[in-house]
């Protein structure tokens, strides 16, 4: 018997954990004892940020938010196979970084390869214009390499003036699309300095390679400033060393007092004007925001409304039992939930009709064991002995009827891609959760309050 | 296993089995018109399947004349493949071939210009014509790999059922249903197509999933409770134990049923309007799976259990 308590402890002690976790943010005041704070929607961080918690708000989708998705095509057809995978990468990081100068706030980007197609699914919220989004991220040309006039005096002295002054610097014609892109490598000197400091090296097209050969034949001793579109100061500033007199000879490098970690991030922002591969868009799609917001607003009121007359039913059917799987739904909802904030799982539109619609399948196992247990009693079973036998007899059906619900949210989750995907997470959750809020909390009360 | 007895002698009250004809007559009454559209008009399938666009415009004034836009769409070289105008006539949706972001500008700064103020695109879809084909075959393969695993674990779940009975039976009866209720969703579809233009997209296909999942589930219930009462009730008559059974469980069946119909109602009528057709695709399912394992995959069993014991 003191173990039943001791569950009936845990089950309470579950019932308020997943309530604090699963709320929003609400203020809490008592006056009497000065207690002014608020409760639910918590941010927590551990261990010296190595863990983070975000529970303030679930995860919301792009169809909540309103926002632009692409679905990108990375034509690999003229690289070799080992490459390919590189190849989709950093062109992920290329667009990310374009992305991230719309100024909005996580947009997602992921790779999906198929077979023999790669590609990119990029969901930038917060745009309503999908020609933004596909302006940004289709500029092959962001990079140029600028150079001084030659009328304008050039010494390492006034480095300063140079840099901070964008408009002295005439464009040379290069640019992101001559340039296939930036490795950092190591000097091949002799010495220990050599082999140990970073370099970046620019790999340019054909074309490129003859423009900037003869850029550095021009500019022997001057600096070529490399501008991105969006910032004002050059991102890197070289200036054209004497053995580049008579033009290009291997690929040309920028080195100087790079350190791993600033050598990584200068390529990046090179590489960030050159796509390696050519990429076209395979689908788009806008989705308004308001159109979200209202969404979710009857959603919910769809989901309280709902749950509220499956409790309802659950009472004028089965009384006092009712009420016991009355009190395992609410823990379902309030458990499903914290799920949701802990996972994080992104919901949808589609994802939160699975949610809503697993509320009304949370009870099927509580039904199937109220039925069995009335039977066992028209049995002429004495009520403790049909309780439990109830739960016992009944677990056949209940395993074998849900099993078949989660291979078809397997197969969902498997062959699907988002929304449906969203679907399928939220009910393969809502029934693993149902199974435990019957089997473990409905029996454990019933059989620790006993009479019914 | 231990089983009662007690009450074994009992007489059992309604014969609902005597009248699976009639069950199943009622299932082809709902099934054939269903047929009969899906035949004669096709599904209607979204952009997602077939490639193409579709431009949505909302307007706060005013009706849309649908002859209007398609001329201004059609003027700038783009073909129009159909043209819906929503509830209120405040909004219409423009399919077309796949058009790119510079052509849907053209045709947004076209549509505006020749309306009220206000006037605003509110959504712009383009799916290539590779990636639809795709999604179509996906869609496909989802569908029989989900058919097969529930099967396979029918066969598995059901593998003791006591001799001359068999699971594979159980199993295959079960298909049946989950077929019937499919067919019942996709023939409402193809009418609710023909009619108000609703299509078939990748939710409706998810909706599909969930209802076969879902329509044997209620069957498994049934089943369950024949094959426990095969146990109990050694040498009754096949047709007795699965009339027994479907008395037995027929409350639960229809409680389980309610609990979920309540909350895919509450969906229907208070949630948005963009998944409403996912909604109700999901609310005839259950209805008709509810139906289905009662009135459909137990009489089938019934009929195949008693062929194959007049044979011998």
């Amino acid at each position: 018997m003191s173990k039943d308590y001791l569950r009936l402890g845990v089950i309470g002690g579950l019932f308020c954990l997943a309530v604090l976790v699963a709320m929003p943010a609400v203020p809490l005041k008592i006056p009497q004892v000065g207690v002014s704070t608020t409760v639910g929607g918590y941010f927590i961080r551990l261990f010296n940020d190595r863990l983070v918690v975000d529970l303030r708000d679930v995860k919301r989708g792009l169809d909540l938010q309103g926002g632009v998705k692409l679905v990108l095509r990375a034509d690999m057809t003229k690289l070799a196979d080992p490459d390919k995978a590189k190849a989709l990468e950093s062109t992920r990081e290329i667009i990310s970084r374009r992305v991230d100068f719309l100024g909005v706030t996580e947009p997602k980007i992921t790779t999906v390869t198929t077979g023999d197609e790669y590609r990119l699914e990029v969901e930038i919220p917060g745009i309503a214009d999908v020609k933004t989004a596909v302006d940004a991220i289709g500029q092959t040309a962001q990079l140029r390499f600028k150079t001084l006039p030659p009328e304008l005096e050039w010494s390492q002295a006034n480095f300063a003036d140079y840099y901070q002054n964008p408009d002295l610097w005439v464009d040379s014609g290069i640019s992101g699309a001559d340039l296939r892109g930036a490795d950092v490598t190591f000097a091949q000197g002799t010495s220990l300095q050599d082999k140990t400091t970073p370099q970046i090296e620019l790999k340019f097209t054909a074309e490129g390679r003859k423009k900037f050969s003869e850029l550095a034949k021009a500019n022997v001793g001057r600096p070529v400033a490399l501008f991105l579109d969006e910032s004002t100061l050059p991102i890197s500033m070289p200036v054209i060393s004497q053995d580049l007199a008579t033009g290009l000879t291997g690929d040309p490098v920028i080195n100087g007092s790079f350190d791993m970690k600033s050598a990584r991030a200068l390529s990046l922002q090179i590489r960030a004007g050159a796509l390696p591969v050519p990429i076209s868009i395979l689908q788009q799609q806008t989705i308004g925001a308001t159109l979200g917001a209202e969404s979710v607003q009857k959603s919910l009121k769809a989901g309280v409304i709902g749950l509220g007359l499956v409790m309802l039913f659950m009472l004028a059917l089965y009384g006092r039992l009712g009420l016991i799987a009355d009190f395992g739904l609410l823990l379902y909802t309030a458990l499903v939930l914290s799920i949701f904030k802990l996972v994080p799982v992104t919901l949808t539109l589609p994802g939160i009709a699975g949610f809503i619609l697993s509320i009304g399948m949370a009870v099927d196992a509580s039904i199937l064991a109220f039925e069995r247990i009335r039977e066992e009693i028209s049995w002429g079973k004495p009520r403790t002995i049909a309780l439990k036998l109830g739960f016992d007899r009944s677990w056949n059906s209940i395993k074998d009827s849900n099993i078949s619900s989660l291979i078809t949210a397997g197969v969902l989750f498997y062959f699907g891609s988002g929304m449906v995907r969203g679907f399928a997470v939220t009910l393969a959750i809502g029934i693993g959760v149902s199974l435990f809020t019957n089997i473990f909390v409905v029996r454990t009360v019933l059989r620790t309050l006993g009479k019914f | 296993m231990t089983h009662d007895t007690a009450h074994s002698g009992e007489t059992v009250g309604r014969d609902l089995i005597k009248y699976k004809f009639w069950y199943l007559a009622f299932s082809a009454l709902v099934i054939v018109p269903g047929l009969i559209a899906l035949v004669g008009f096709g599904l209607k399938t979204s952009i997602d399947f077939t490639g193409g666009s579709v431009l949505k415009f909302s307007r706060p004034v005013d009706a849309w004349d649908t002859a209007v836009v398609r001329q201004l769409v059609i003027d700038r070289g783009v073909e129009v493949s159909s043209l819906t105008v929503g509830e209120g006539g405040q909004s219409i949706s423009v399919r077309t071939r796949p058009i790119d972001v510079n052509t849907n500008a053209e045709l947004v700064a076209a549509v505006v210009a020749a309306s009220p103020a206000d006037t605003h695109q509110t959504s712009f879809e383009t799916v290539g014509p590779s990636i639809g084909g795709e999604t179509a075959k996906k869609s496909l393969t989802a569908f029989g790999v989900a058919c097969l695993g529930i099967v396979l674990y029918i066969a598995y779940a059901f593998k003791n059922v006591p001799k001359p009975y068999s699971g594979v039976r159980f199993g295959l009866s079960a298909i049946l249903a989950m077929l019937h209720d499919a067919l019942v969703v996709v023939g409402v579809f193809a009418i609710l197509g023909h009619y108000t233009g609703v299509e078939i997209d990748p939710m409706f296909i998810t909706a599909l999933l969930t209802i076969i999942g879902f329509s044997v589930h209620d069957t498994i219930v049934v089943f369950d409770r024949i094959r426990e009462n095969l146990g109990r009730f050694k040498g009754k008559p096949f047709d007795w134990i699965a009339n027994y059974s479907i008395l037995e469980t027929m409350r639960r069946s229809l409680a389980t049923s309610a609990t979920v119909a309540i909350t895919l109602s509450a969906l229907f009528v208070f949630g948005g309007a963009s998944i409403k057709w996912f909604v109700l695709a999901l609310l005839v399912g259950v209805i008709s799976g509810t139906y289905s394992s009662i009135f459909n995959a137990t009489p089938i069993l019934v009929l195949w259990e008693g062929y194959l014991a007049k044979k011998n």
